[in-house]
């Protein structure tokens, strides 16, 4: 069970969404993927994304204007 | 992948019409939001969103309102270099990588002088007619003209 950092930070609409979708893709099931960004909007989009994948949401971290998304496949 | 629903991805299909780059960062970007999502998605270039797929060419469309010459194209990539907004090869790139399927309108081909030759063969997956993209469109959840 592997964890698959995604390091998005600066950048911008669509690349933490594109970026966390060929992540999912390459991960085995059982690993996790986790995605750390800065883009506000990214932080909206991404749990719609895996909601529309049927995957689970593990966590949401938030330290100053940096967020981190964990996901589980 | 667990992303189909009902028993088959949903799916969204897209005409390039234009091959103004404001309307070609469009597409790309709607088509890999669309990707990202889990959607099966096509991007159907005819007229000059074809000349769009020809070698070199992707990023040298003009502004679709306010080109100014160029000025107005130049402002826009400044900004979007500011941004940090992913460039048209790499919309391009994660487009194909994530699965999305471009296909290339042949009569358009065929009216403006284009040969397979002149265009990215490696993006392209069809080169097709009229009748394919409605064969597409046709059970697609979204679709839209650009």
């Amino acid at each position: 069970m592997a964890v698959i950092t995604v390091d998005c930070r600066g950048e911008t609409c669509p690349v933490p969404l594109v970026e966390t979708r060929k992540a999912l893709r390459k991960a085995a099931p059982g690993d996790i993927v986790e995605v750390i960004g800065t883009h506000p909007s990214s932080k909206k989009e991404i749990p719609l994304a895996v909601q529309a994948l049927n995957l689970t949401i593990l966590e949401i971290r938030e330290e100053g204007d940096v967020w981190t998304i964990r996901i589980q496949r | 992948m667990a992303d189909k629903q009902e028993g088959r991805p949903k799916k969204a299909t897209i005409i390039l019409h234009s091959g103004d780059m404001d309307k070609v960062y469009s597409a790309l970007i709607i088509g890999n939001g669309a990707l990202a999502m889990g959607m099966d998605v096509a991007i159907y270039f005819t007229f000059w969103g074809l000349q769009r797929l020809k070698k070199g060419a992707l990023e040298k469309g003009p502004l679709s309102k306010m080109h100014f010459l160029g000025l107005g194209k130049w402002m826009v990539k400044q900004r979007m270099k500011k941004a940090n907004v992913a460039s048209l090869e790499r919309l391009m790139r994660d487009f194909k990588e994530m699965g999305g399927r471009v296909l290339a309108c042949d009569m358009t081909m065929e009216i403006m002088g284009i040969r397979r030759e002149d265009l990215h063969t490696e993006w392209i997956d069809d080169y097709c007619a009229v009748g394919t993209y409605i064969a597409e469109a046709r059970d697609s959840d979204i679709t839209l003209f650009i």
